[in-house]
C-alpha cells in the first residue's frame, strides 16, 4: 500500500481534519441558539475548514502522481476496509473547490433561508464532510460510504427548504442517484472478491480481462453517468435544481456533479482502460447529444433556473466529452472544465437566488431590464454569462478551448457538433442577458407601488457583492493563467494516459473476446 | 450444574411469575412499570453476563454456547426495549396491561429456548411456548368502539400458526424417519450424506424450514404479517416484528448450519426461490401501502429475504451476515415502531398523511423516523449499510450472481418507501398540526435507538468479530 502513498508532513493530519472538522462542526450546531450565532458559526467553520484547506494547494507537490498528504489507519481489517485518504493531482483541485465553495453557500443563503436554521447549517457541514470524502477516499467502500450518505444531506436540503414542488424533485433527485449506485456496490465488491483488496491505485494496477472490464465500465459508468448528468439520464437535474434553495443549487452545480466527471477519471479509466477505449465512441455520442441537446433545451426555458440548469448539462457534456477522448488535451481541458463549471455556474445560481430574493419570482418575463435599477448586479450577470459561454479571456474559454482542440483531432464531424453547442451556449446566455438587463419595457413592474403589485428592488449588498466579487478573481485568474492549475494536475493526467495506453494493449489482445462473457465464470476463475 | 448457564432463562422465568402475580393484583400501574422495565433490565444483565459461557444441559437438548447466548443478548435487549416504547402502554385494554407485560415476557422466553434448542421436540416447544403468548396478546388491543381489526388479526394469526406449525411438525416427522434422530448434533453427522440419496430430506427440511419461516413472516408465510401488524395494538405490533424474527433466524442458521459441506442442488434453489419471492412481493407490496405498520410489514417481509440469501451462502460470513443483519434490522425496526407509537396518540393507526409535518410537530421523532428508514434503504453509515454490503460480499464470493442481482434491484425499489416515511415527516406543510410530546425517558430512549444505528454502522468490526465468534460453534 506504502509505495502508492506519500505520507502527510504537514505535521497536522490535514484530510482527517478537512473531513472531521464539519462534521463536529455540524453536531455543535445542535447545542447553539439563536439565528446569528448559527449563521455565524457555520461561515466560520467552513471559512475555517477553507483556510485550512490551503496547504494542500501550496505543499503540494506537483512532480508526482503518487497520492499525497495520505492517511491510514485500520477501521475494519476483516474486510480490508482501511481508512485510507490521500490526493493527487486530480482530486486534489476538487477538494479545494469544495472547501471554497462551501462558504460561499453559507454567504448566499443568509437571508434566504427564513426558517430552520440550525438544521440547515447542520445539514450543510454535514454535506461538506461527506463531498470532501468522496473526493479523498481511495477505499471504494469509504469511498462508496462518502458517496450514498451525501444523497441524505442533500435530499434534506431540496425537500425541507425547496421550492413548491420540492418533493417531487427531491425523491427523483434521490432514486435516481441511489438506483445508479446500487450496481456501483455490486462491482465495488466483486472487484474485492477477484483481487482481495478495496484500495483503489491497488486496483488501477491490476489487469483485469477485457470481458470482465465490460462489465465492471458499464457498472460504474451508470452511476457517474446519472450524476453529471449525461443525456439521457438528466432529468433529475433540472427538477432539483429548481426547487433547492440557492444553496442547494450552488452545491448541486459546483460541486455534486463533478463527482460523476470525477468518477470517469478515478474509476472507469485507470480500472476498465481497455473498456474505456471500447466504448469510446459510444460516450462521446452521449455527450455531444448531452452538449446539443442541453443547449437547444436551454434555449427554450422561460425559468432562469432552469435555463442554467439545462446549461449545466451542455457544459458537463463538454467534461464528458473531453475525458472520453482519451487524450491528454482533452483530460486537461475536462479538469479545466470542471472547475470552471463550478464557479461559473455556482455564481450564476448566487445571482438567480439574489433576484428571487427581491422579485419572489424565477421566471424571464418577471425579471426583465434590470440594466437601470441594478447596475452591479448586471454587470455580475453579465460577466458570469459572458464566462458561461467560454468567452475569452475568461476561465471557460480555457476548458472548452482545451476540449474542442482535442476533439477536432480526434475526428472533425465531432468537432462541429461541439463547435454547435458553444454557439447554442452564447445564444442562449445571450438570450437570458438581453432579457435581464435591457428588454423592451422601462422597468415599470419593479418599482414599489407600496400596494399589490411590484416589489422593491435594491442592488446588491456589501455581502452579495463579496460573494460574487470572490467568484470574479478566479473566472479571470484562471482565464489569464490557467499556468498553476495546469501544474497541479499534469504529472496526474500523464500517469493516467499511461494507464489508459495500457488499455490499448489490452484491447489488441482481447481483440477476439466478445464482451458478454459470463461473469460467474470470469469471477470465480482467476 | 453451572447456574450461569441457564441464568438468562432464570432471569426471564422469574420476570414471568412476578409478573403472573401482578396479574392477580391490583397494582397502580406506574409501580407495575416500574418494576417490570426493572426486571427487564435485570434479564439483560444476566444474559450479558452470562456471555461466554458454554455447556450442555438436559441431556444434550439444550446447549448454551456463544452463538446462543449472543442471541439471548439481543431478545432481552429487544424486551427490554419494546417494554421501555411502550411507556403507558397507550393502545392496551387498561385491565390487561399487566397481562400484555406476562405474555410480552412468556413470548421472549420462549424465543430463548429456541436459540438454544439442540434437538427437534425442544424446539418445538419453545417455537409453541413464544407463539402461543403472541396468539393471546394480539386481541389485547383497546377496543373502545372504533377498532374491532384486533379481533380479525389474532384469529389470522392463530389460524397460520397452527397451519404452519402443522407443516412444521410434518417436516420434523420426516427428518425424524430419515434421519433416525431428532438431535441436532447428530443430524450435522447424517444429514449431508443424506441429502444426495433420500430427495425426501430435502422435502422434510423444506417444510420445517417452512414453518420457521412464519415466525420470520418469509415466503410462502407471510400473508399473516401485514393484517396482524395493522390489527394489533402500536406496542404489540412493535414486538412482533422484531424480536420473534430474531429468534426465528437463530433458528434457522442452526438448521441451516446442519447441511454445511454438502451439495445442497435443490435445497438452495427452493430456499432462492422463497428468497426472491420474498424480497419481490414484499417490496412491491410495501410501495403501495398507506398505514405505516403495513408498509412497515411487507418492508419485514423484504428483509426477510435478504437475510435468506446472508443464509444460503452457508458460510461463516454469510452466518454473521446474518446475525449483525438481523440484530441491526431489529434496532432499526424498533426505531421506526417507536415513531409509530408516539405519533398514535391514543393508540391509533398511523397512516402516512399522519406523519405529514412530523418535523414541525416533534423534530426528535422525525430525525429517529429518518434515522431508521435511511437505515432500512441500506444508506451509509448506518447498520442497514453495513448489513447489506456483508450480504452482497458473502453472496458474491459464494458466486450467487444472480440472487445478488436481484437484491440489488430490490434494495432500489425499496428506497422508494422507505423515502416516503422520511418525505412525509420532512415535507413542509401548512398545518402540521398540535406538537407531539414526548417525555425525558422515551427522548433518551429514542437517541439511544439512533446512536445503536449509527455506531454499529459506523464502527461493525467489534459486533462482526462477535457474530463470527458466535458463528465458529456452528461450523
Amino acid at each position: 500500500m506504502d509505495t502508492y502513498l506519500i505520507a502527510n508532513t504537514l505535521g497536522y493530519p490535514i484530510l482527517s481534519t478537512l473531513l472531521l472538522l464539519p462534521i463536529i462542526g455540524g453536531l455543535v450546531t445542535l447545542f447553539l441558539k439563536g439565528e446569528k450565532m448559527l449563521k455565524a458559526w457555520g461561515l466560520v467553520v467552513t471559512t475555517a475548514t477553507a483556510v485550512l484547506s490551503l496547504p494542500l494547494f501550496n505543499a503540494f507537490d506537483r512532480g508526482t502522481a503518487l497520492y499525497q498528504f495520505a492517511e491510514v489507519s485500520h477501521w475494519f481489517p476483516f474486510l480490508d476496509l482501511n481508512y485510507v485518504v490521500g490526493v493527487d493531482g486530480i482530486s486534489v483541485l476538487f477538494v479545494l473547490l469544495t472547501t471554497f465553495i462551501m462558504p460561499l453557500s453559507v454567504l448566499c443563503s443568509w437571508t434566504y433561508i427564513k426558517d430552520r436554521h440550525k438544521e440547515f447549517i447542520c445539514v450543510l457541514l454535514l454535506m461538506e464532510s461527506a463531498m470532501i470524502g468522496v473526493f479523498v477516499s481511495l477505499n471504494l467502500v469509504l469511498f462508496f460510504i462518502f458517496w450514498e450518505a451525501m444523497l441524505v444531506p442533500m435530499y434534506l436540503l431540496i425537500a425541507v427548504w425547496g421550492g413548491k414542488r420540492s418533493d417531487y424533485a427531491s425523491i427523483k433527485f434521490f432514486l435516481y442517484t441511489l438506483l445508479g449506485s446500487v450496481f456501483l456496490l455490486v462491482s465495488i465488491i466483486i472487484l474485492y472478491v477477484k483481487c482481495g483488496t478495496f484500495f483503489i491505485p491497488a486496483l488501477m494496477e491490476v489487469v483485469f480481462p477485457f470481458s470482465f472490464q465490460v462489465w465492471i465500465f458499464l457498472a460504474f459508468t451508470l452511476a457517474f453517468a446519472i450524476k453529471v448528468p449525461m443525456f439521457p439520464l438528466h432529468t433529475w437535474l433540472p427538477a432539483a435544481h429548481v426547487e433547492a434553495p440557492v444553496a442547494g443549487s450552488v452545491i448541486l452545480a459546483s460541486i455534486l456533479l463533478k463527482m460523476g466527471g470525477y468518477g470517469f477519471l478515478r474509476f472507469c479509466l485507470p480500472i476498465a482502460p481497455a473498456a474505456s477505449l471500447y466504448f469510446m465512441p459510444w460516450l462521446i455520442g452521449l455527450s455531444l447529444v448531452s452538449i446539443v441537446a442541453g443547449g437547444y433545451l436551454a434555449l427554450g426555458q422561460s425559468d432562469i433556473k432552469k435555463l442554467i440548469a439545462y446549461s449545466s448539462v451542455g457544459h458537463m457534456g463538454f467534461v464528458t466529452l473531453g475525458i472520453f477522448l482519451l487524450s491528454t488535451g482533452g483530460i486537461q481541458g475536462a479538469m479545466i472544465q470542471m472547475i470552471n463549471h463550478g464557479i461559473v455556474t455556482g455564481a450564476l445560481f448566487i445571482l438567480v437566488g439574489i433576484i428571487y430574493e427581491r422579485t419572489h419570482s424565477r421566471e424571464i418575463e418577471d425579471n426583465k431590464s434590470l440594466g437601470m435599477l441594478m447596475p452591479a448586479y448586471v454587470a455580475y450577470l453579465v460577466i458570469f454569462s459572458l464566462a458561461s459561454f467560454g468567452f475569452p479571456g475568461t476561465n471557460s474559454f480555457v476548458g472548452e478551448f482545451l476540449v474542442l482542440v482535442a476533439v477536432f483531432t480526434h475526428s472533425k464531424v465531432a468537432g462541429i457538433f461541439a463547435i454547435l453547442g458553444a454557439i447554442l451556449a452564447a445564444a442562449y446566455m445571450l438570450r437570458l442577458v438581453q432579457k435581464m438587463v435591457w428588454a423592451d419595457s422601462d422597468g415599470h413592474g419593479h418599482h414599489d407601488d407600496g400596494g399589490d403589485h411590484g416589489h422593491a428592488l435594491w442592488d446588491l449588498n456589501m455581502r452579495e457583492f463579496l460573494t460574487l466579487s470572490f467568484l470574479l478573481v478566479f473566472v479571470f485568474w484562471i482565464g489569464f493563467n490557467p499556468k498553476p492549475l495546469m501544474q497541479v494536475m499534469d504529472t496526474s493526467i500523464t500517469h493516467l494516459m499511461e494507464q489508459v495506453e495500457e488499455g490499448h494493449h489490452q484491447l489488441k489482445e482481447s481483440h477476439h473476446v466478445a464482451p458478454g462473457h459470463d461473469l460467474a465464470a470470469l469471477v470465480n476463475g482467476h | 450444574m453451572n447456574m450461569l448457564l441457564f441464568l438468562p432463562e432464570l432471569a426471564l422465568i422469574t420476570m414471568a411469575l412476578v409478573l403472573f402475580f401482578a396479574t392477580l393484583a391490583s397494582w397502580s400501574f406506574k409501580r407495575l412499570y416500574g418494576l417490570t422495565l426493572a426486571m427487564a433490565a435485570t434479564t439483560v444483565v444476566c444474559a450479558v453476563a452470562s456471555w461466554g459461557q458454554e455447556g450442555m444441559l438436559f441431556f444434550g437438548a439444550y446447549q448454551v454456547d456463544a452463538f446462543s447466548q449472543l442471541f439471548k443478548i439481543f431478545i432481552t435487549m429487544g424486551l427490554f426495549v419494546v417494554i421501555a416504547m411502550g411507556e403507558g402502554l397507550k393502545g392496551i385494554e387498561t385491565r390487561l396491561k399487566p397481562e400484555y407485560f406476562l405474555f410480552v415476557t412468556l413470548s421472549c422466553t420462549g424465543l430463548v429456548f429456541l436459540t438454544s434448542a439442540m434437538e427437534l421436540i425442544t424446539i418445538f416447544i419453545s417455537l409453541e411456548v413464544s407463539s402461543f403468548a403472541l396468539y393471546v396478546m394480539i386481541p389485547f388491543r383497546k377496543a373502545d368502539g372504533r377498532h374491532r381489526e384486533q379481533m380479525e388479526a389474532g384469529i389470522k394469526y392463530v389460524l397460520f400458526g397452527a397451519l404452519s406449525t402443522g407443516i412444521a411438525l410434518f417436516g420434523m416427522s420426516y427428518v425424524f424417519g430419515i434421519a433416525h434422530t431428532t438431535y441436532l448434533a447428530e443430524l450435522v453427522k447424517v444429514v449431508p450424506g443424506l441429502f444426495a440419496s433420500s430427495p425426501m430430506l430435502i422435502v422434510g427440511m423444506v417444510m420445517m424450514l417452512a414453518g420457521f419461516f412464519f415466525k420470520l413472516a418469509m415466503f410462502p408465510m407471510h400473508f399473516w404479517a401485514p393484517d396482524v401488524y395493522q390489527g394489533a395494538a402500536n406496542e404489540t405490533a412493535g414486538f412482533v416484528a422484531t424480536i420473534p424474527k430474531v429468534g426465528a433466524v437463530a433458528l434457522l442458521i442452526r438448521i441451516i448450519a446442519l447441511s454445511q459441506g454438502a451439495d445442497l442442488g435443490d435445497f438452495t434453489w427452493i430456499l432462492a426461490t422463497f428468497a426472491v419471492s420474498s424480497m419481490v412481493i414484499g417490496n412491491l407490496s410495501a410501495l403501495v401501502q398507506e398505514d405505516v405498520k403495513r408498509l412497515l410489514a411487507y418492508s419485514s417481509i423484504a428483509h426477510a429475504g435478504y437475510v435468506m440469501v446472508a443464509l444460503l451462502c452457508v458460510n461463516t460470513l454469510g452466518f454473521a451476515t446474518a446475525i449483525y443483519y438481523i440484530a441491526g434490522y431489529m434496532v432499526m425496526n424498533l426505531a421506526c415502531f417507536y415513531v409509530v407509537y408516539h405519533v398514535g396518540q391514543e393508540g391509533e393507526n398511523v397512516t402516512l398523511s399522519d406523519l405529514s409535518g412530523l418535523y414541525k410537530r416533534s423534530p426528535l421523532l422525525a430525525l429517529v423516523l429518518a434515522v431508521g428508514a435511511f437505515g432500512m434503504a441500506g444508506i451509509p453509515p448506518t447498520v442497514g449499510f453495513f448489513g447489506k454490503f456483508f450480504v452482497f460480499t458473502a453472496a458474491i464470493e459464494e458466486g450467487l450472481f444472480a440472487l445478488v442481482i436481484i437484491t440489488v434491484i430490490n434494495a432500489g425499489i425499496s428506497a422508494f418507501y422507505y423515502l416516503k416515511l422520511v418525505r412525509a415527516a420532512y415535507t413542509p406543510v401548512a398545518d402540521p398540526g398540535e406538537t407531539l410530546v414526548v417525555g425525558k425517558p422515551a427522548s433518551l430512549l429514542g437517541m439511544a435507538l439512533m446512536a445503536a444505528i449509527l455506531m454499529v454502522g459506523i464502527f461493525p468490526q467489534f459486533f462482526m468479530e462477535v457474530a463470527e465468534r458466535a458463528v465458529g460453534t456452528l461450523m
